[in-house]
């Protein structure tokens, strides 16, 4: 894959997917389009039930559409089986997740070099690069940590630290800031934001606050399963 | 692969590190799988121990004769001619010219048991001469053989143990006699041990019957001996006798009881089995169910559904091995040599014995409870594998 700043790196064509209740059929996205180019730190909007985080877990493999194609990097994901799609989330995809989703078994070094053990890395080589990782995010000293002995904010950056640590294609985020305070928030906010200017990540950020969306280079709005070409009133 | 095998084996781990939030369960999942272990190795210690007591009372080269249509020797007669013809047949080792051939006489009388207090069943074997030849095992450890002619009992040491009032220098009466015990003996653990010994002569005397008896044990000369010797018997037409090996006696008389102390067993066990295992499920349903969004992360990280599996399905196998090891350790050193005595339906009377806690037993107890943690785990761990990733990570 070349750096080139105007390749398309995720494209979402014609993509629908319905969820059945019962009898019912819920169409959750409809005829969707979307292309994020690398190096791009979008920011997706909408109100509850959009189908923010349907799109999310579309493009991040967590989910398959139910017509429509997705491509990450020119590759077709849609298509994969869950074995399939399990080893290409390890290889592309950093995950941050609203409730940062840490194991509390393990303390923060531990909790980053998990990916890695889908890696042939050795346990040095693990060990490196999360302590690397957690430099980035600012959590250095905070190592042997368990998650219970870190506020919201210091387990965001332990996830986020987790997210890149295997310097995935691209960077998901699902509200990560919705269960900070605000001055927690903004720090997570910085640290993506220096993430996609200084090191090119690409990200997607499912939010639907104005403040954090501010902070991403686009933002695509959602209703009812469809984008919408510019902002609700 | 050993990729595969290195995420298991983290997957497992982490969900191990995890049991300590959850003990109360794990802690009864474990002590009902170490019940049934309890269960399985005691009551199967039980047939264990009588079968081979059992067992151990016959020798392949000794054999016995009975009449035609008895079932045990209870039910047999044979008359004085009728037990010099089997002495005098092919097969018979002989002594100095004296044929191997012991004539028995076999009675039940009632001795208080010592523990209950109340009658049990004891055997009273009348035995002629050759009896102690026939039964070489049978060794004397307290006092003296009894005499001939004399009111005069041995006992063995089951007998002894179970039975009030048999110790050497102590007298019993039976009937309208009085009879000295003088003597204590072992039979290698043989059902001989079990019962009392005296002159058979006396014994026709003192319960009238006549010059008749119930069995001849005979020694053959050697174990191939046995078939000469049983088709001499069968073709005389002066005699109506059955002959069975020792061996094949005891393993016919045992063969119901431990049978059915066996089927009880593994009976009790099953239902405690099936209790233990609705135990598991549950344990491993709410290990599951807790550990929702930590699964469900693992999988989004790029974890397969396989390691899942098997983290789930070793818990639940380790936390019931750990179970019913402990239990079949308790149980061995609760039941293993612990003595009793039963009523052997074939002869009705007591036969002492100890449990028998093998190795066999304790590696089978292990097995069903590994088994029982294997079938408790396996729903779990499909349900987790089954977990939508993606709402799963939302869970709080």
């Amino acid at each position: 894959m070349s750096n080139d700043n105007n390749e398309v790196l995720v494209d979402v064509q014609g993509v629908d997917r319905v969820f059945r209740r019962g009898s019912e059929e819920i169409h959750v996205l409809q005829k969707l389009d979307l292309q994020v180019r690398r190096g791009e730190f979008l920011a997706l909007m909408g109100p509850s039930g959009s189908g923010k985080s349907t799109l999310l877990n579309l493009i991040g493999g967590l989910d398959r559409p139910s017509s429509g194609t997705v491509a990450i990097g020119g590759e077709r994901i849609d298509g994969l089986n869950d074995r399939q799609l399990a080893a290409w989330r390890a290889r592309h995809v950093g995950l941050v997740f609203q409730f940062y989703n840490l194991l509390p078994v393990l303390n923060a070094q531990r909790n980053v070099e998990l990916p890695l053990l889908l890696t042939s890395l050795s346990a040095a080589q693990r060990r490196d690069h999360a302590v690397a990782a957690l430099e980035i995010v600012g959590l250095k000293d905070r190592n042997s940590s368990f998650p219970t002995q870190l506020s919201g904010g210091e387990q965001q950056r332990v996830g986020i630290a987790r997210a890149i640590v295997t310097d995935p294609t691209i960077l998901l985020c699902d509200e990560p800031t919705g269960d900070l305070d605000q001055k927690s928030g903004d720090e997570i906010l910085s640290l993506l934001q220096a993430l996609n200017r200084e090191q090119g990540k690409t990200i997607i950020m499912v939010t639907h606050d104005p403040h954090a969306s501010a902070r991403a280079s686009r933002t695509v709005y959602l209703n009812k399963g469809r984008l919408l070409a510019e902002k609700p009133e | 692969m050993s990729n595969w095998f290195s995420q298991a084996a983290s997957v497992t781990a982490f969900s191990l590190r995890t049991i300590g939030q959850r003990r109360g369960s794990v802690l009864t999942t474990a002590v009902g799988v170490a019940g049934v272990a309890v269960v399985f190795v005691g009551v199967l210690s039980i047939a264990a121990g009588f079968r081979g007591t059992m067992q151990s009372s016959g020798a392949p080269d000794v054999a016995i004769v009975l009449r035609t249509s008895a079932n045990g020797e209870l039910s047999s007669v044979l008359s004085r001619e009728e037990t010099q013809l089997i002495a005098e047949a092919p097969g018979v080792a002989r002594a100095g010219g004296v044929a191997q051939s012991s004539a028995e006489l076999f009675v039940i009388i009632n001795l208080p048991d010592k523990k209950t207090g109340s009658d049990a069943n004891v055997p009273l074997r009348g035995v002629g001469p050759a009896a102690f030849l026939v039964r070489d095992r049978l060794q004397i450890v307290a006092g003296r053989r009894f005499e001939p002619g004399r009111n005069e009992i041995m006992v063995g040491a089951g007998a002894a143990r179970t039975s009030a009032g048999l110790e050497v220098g102590r007298k019993i009466k039976l009937g309208n006699n009085e009879w000295d015990v003088v003597g204590i003996f072992t039979a290698a653990g043989g059902s001989a041990e079990s019962e009392l010994w005296t002159d058979a002569a006396v014994l026709q005397t003192s319960y009238q019957r006549g010059s008749s008896f119930q069995s001849a044990t005979v020694r053959l000369a050697s174990p191939e001996s046995y078939q000469a010797f049983r088709d001499a018997l069968t073709a005389n037409p002066q005699l109506k006798v059955q002959v069975q090996r020792q061996s094949e006696f005891y393993e016919s008389q045992s063969g119901a009881l431990s049978g059915f102390i066996e089927i009880a067993g593994f009976f009790i066990a099953a239902m405690m089995a099936l209790g233990a295992l609705f135990g598991a499920l549950n344990t491993m349903y709410t290990a599951v169910a807790t550990r929702v969004r930590e699964i469900a992360t693992l999988r989004a990280l790029g974890f397969g559904a396989g390691p899942v599996i098997v983290s789930v399905l070793t818990e639940s196998m380790l936390v019931a091995i750990v179970g019913g090891t402990l239990g079949a350790g308790a149980a061995y050193v609760a039941f293993d040599g612990f003595t009793a005595s039963t009523l052997n339906w074939q002869s009705f009377s007591q036969v002492a014995f100890a449990f028998r806690v093998t190795p066999a037993l304790l590696v089978q107890a292990i097995a069903l409870s590994a088994f029982i943690g294997f079938l408790g785990g396996l729903f779990p761990a499909l349900r987790a594998a089954k977990i939508p990733i993606a709402a799963a990570l939302r869970e709080t």
